[in-house]
């Protein structure tokens, strides 16, 4: 365990080396804020002092060791746009990308796990035939359009106007088929202040009413994965011999089931989640795009407008960092809940 | 290989002996994807010449037509069989023209990324040691960011970079590259697989036996036998990398308006959904849904009839 653990750290070490070189390689080479920042109208004497204030004209190496210097201090600078420190501006928004993550990571979970294990119980039931028909078309559904769909539903609504408006019945069965609409899809309404930076959608109804398109559209992306997943190896675990025995020494099946069989489903979903976080984060950058979500995604799309080089740095740090510490941590994890898989890393 | 049994008669006589009509022929499911492929690929590749009218001729749009229902709701045209977005085009040709430009960069970026990852798996699995151990790593390590935040960092640099304009005029080669380059982990894996378990055959011994060089080997042995898993897998990657190229225009990494792809069209049409002209936005998202689905269904089909081996990961 100890050799895996630093033979991981040092991998995680290594990756965040590659990734601090590639925000320096960005922020050094790339784009010309002080451009972006006084406008065509500016002079040649305007622009050099602005460089010079930004320490745009230092040489490379230096401009490096300032970068790595300033990095190891969590310091990336200050946005060109909002005038204060980079990381600070991403505290204040990550909080809102952070509650809708864990919004749908909730639903996501209340639902495939039941949703995977009914479909493994009962593969002959018309109910997991749908499911698992509804899987393979949710994973061709890119998650923007999901998001617009639900928009158009539960927002906007949707007018029947099938059937004669004018007669009784006609204007009762389209007023039946209609959906009034009217959740709210856009931003984040007035969260709720708690400590320091962070500002809650949790506290007011309101507040989960705004939440709710949202997190469903992200939720609903992520669900066919692991229904899938939760699925085939739910029906991998009542073959092997263990759950036969269960079932022989005549345990109720709601026992098997839930805690001989859930147990050991979990696993691979633990390391499907920790493998997905990429994909998590990207799918969470176009849900906030759609509904204009004043989260993490929402605003380095707004840098990359604006090429405010420090803010798309920083950005990707902090992500970066992310991605290898929740990676690591889920190899930790899959090690220590699975031991079999230390016993073939040695000499077996 | 002689002459005689490339001769279309007999390639004819072999196909339809062959494993791969008869599971085609006990699968309606396969059937139905199949023929709707066909049907889309022509439709697209045809569109010059059976399309309404051409989206990108300023000439045959007309203002006065703009945001026209389709066909099934009051107030349609004839003319304009699905509607017309905002600015007056027709929507059917938006679309196939659009779907030829995200066609066109799916092909193109499985292209790149099949190339790239097959040559760098071969040199992995058939090499070892230093160059397998790096080159994985190197793999792993892009898989665990995902290939599709990899590909919008990489579109975000390089837009931030260079430029909108400069975006937008080379909009087809920049994302095929982006996709391209974010993708090549998946076949460098499976590519690796497949070399590894051949490797240890007899036939490959008798090769290096022979004294044939290691890069004729790699290229004359040990690629035509990992071929089935790298077509299983293209055909899947298509249709993953239509997806990205849909995201990535949607975030305004993408195509221009002025050359619309699937996802740029989703993108224009988006900001018209809250003045009730659902149409322009969500029909181009249904038709992307539709190809999408028929091409991963059509890939699940071959992996099971092609190696079942490959049926659980």
């Amino acid at each position: 365990m100890i050799p895996f653990l630093i033979r991981r750290l040092c991998q995680a070490v290594l990756v965040m080396f590659i990734i601090s070189m590639i925000g320096f390689a960005i922020q050094g080479g790339l784009g010309d804020p002080v451009q972006q920042m006084l406008g065509p109208a500016a002079t040649e004497a305007e622009a050099t002092a602005l460089r010079h204030s930004l320490g745009l004209d230092a040489p490379l190496w230096a401009q490096y060791l300032d970068f790595a210097n300033d990095a190891l201090h969590l310091d990336f600078g200050r946005s060109y746009f909002f005038h204060e420190p980079a990381l600070s501006v991403i505290a204040r928004y990550l909080p809102a990308t952070l509650e809708l993550v864990a919004a749908s990571a909730v639903l996501t979970l209340l639902l495939s796990v039941p949703m995977g294990v009914f479909c493994a119980i009962r593969p002959r039931s018309w109910l997991s035939q749908t499911l698992m028909g509804l899987s393979v078309i949710g994973i061709s559904v890119p998650v923007f359009l999901t998001a617009m769909v639900l928009i158009q539903v539960f927002s906007i609504g949707i007018q029947v106007t099938l059937f004669p408006a004018d007669t009784g019945w006609g204007h009762w069965l389209n007023q039946l088929f209609s959906i009034e609409g009217g959740m709210p899809a856009y931003g984040r309404g007035n969260p709720v202040h708690v400590l320091g930076v962070w500002y809650t959608n949790f506290a007011t109804l309101q507040g989960i009413l705004y939440l709710l398109l949202p997190a469903f559209s992200l939720a609903l992306v992520m669900l066919p994965l692991f229904v899938r997943l939760i699925h085939a190896e739910m029906l991998e675990v009542l073959e092997s011999d263990y759950v036969k025995y269960a079932r022989a020494r005549g345990l109720r099946p709601s026992r098997i089931y839930f805690l001989h069989a859930l147990k050991n489903t979990l696993l691979p979903v633990v390391t499907l989640g920790g493998v997905q976080i990429g994909t998590l984060v990207a799918y969470t950058l176009l849900t906030e795009t759609v509904f204009q979500w004043p989260g993490a995604g929402l605003m380095f799309l707004d840098a990359i407008e604006r090429a405010d080089m420090p803010l798309i740095v920083a950005y990707l740090m902090v992500v970066g960092l992310l991605f290898v510490v929740i990676n690591t941590l889920v190899d930790l994890l899959y090690r220590l809940l699975n031991p079999r898989i230390t016993l073939s890393g040695r000499a077996a | 290989m002689s002459p005689e049994t490339r001769s279309p008669a007999t390639v004819w006589r072999r196909f339809r002996g062959s494993y791969f009509l008869y599971r085609l022929q006990r699968n309606r499911r396969a059937q139905v994807c199949l023929t709707l492929f066909v049907l889309i690929m022509a439709s697209v590749l045809l569109a010059p010449w059976i399309a309404p009218s051409n989206p990108y001729d300023l000439a045959q749009i007309n203002l006065l037509d703009s945001e026209l229902p389709p066909f099934w709701i009051a107030g349609s045209e004839p003319a304009h069989l699905l509607g017309t977005d905002v600015q007056g085009r027709d929507l059917l040709s938006s679309m196939l023209y659009g779907a030829r430009v995200s066609i066109a960069i799916g092909f193109g970026a499985v292209l790149l990324q099949s190339v790239l990852g097959t040559a760098l798996g071969l040199l992995a699995g058939y090499r070892g040691g230093f160059v397998d151990a790096l080159l994985m790593r190197l793999a792993d390590i892009q898989l665990s960011f995902s290939t599709l935040m990899m590909a919008i960092i990489i579109g975000a640099v390089v837009k931030a970079a260079f430029g909108g304009a400069f975006y937008g005029d080379y909009g087809v080669v920049i994302l095929i590259l982006i996709i391209g380059l974010s993708e090549w982990p998946q076949y460098a894996r499976t590519v690796r697989a497949s070399v590894l378990a051949e490797k240890q055959k007899d036939y490959v011994d008798a090769a290096r036996v022979l004294g044939f060089s290691s890069y004729r080997i790699m290229l004359r042995h040990l690629l035509p036998n990992t071929l089935t898993p790298i077509f299983v897998l293209s055909t899947i990657q298509v249709a993953n990398a239509i997806m990205a190229e849909a995201a990535l225009s949607f975030l305004g990494l993408g195509m221009p308006e002025t050359e619309p792809s699937l996802g740029s069209l989703i993108k224009s049409g988006f900001d018209y959904l809250q003045s009730d002209s659902w149409w322009i936005t969500l029909l181009p998202g249904l038709f992307l849904v539709t190809l999408v689905l028929v091409i991963n269904l059509l890939g699940d089909w071959l992996r099971d009839t092609m190696n079942p081996r490959l049926h659980k990961g």
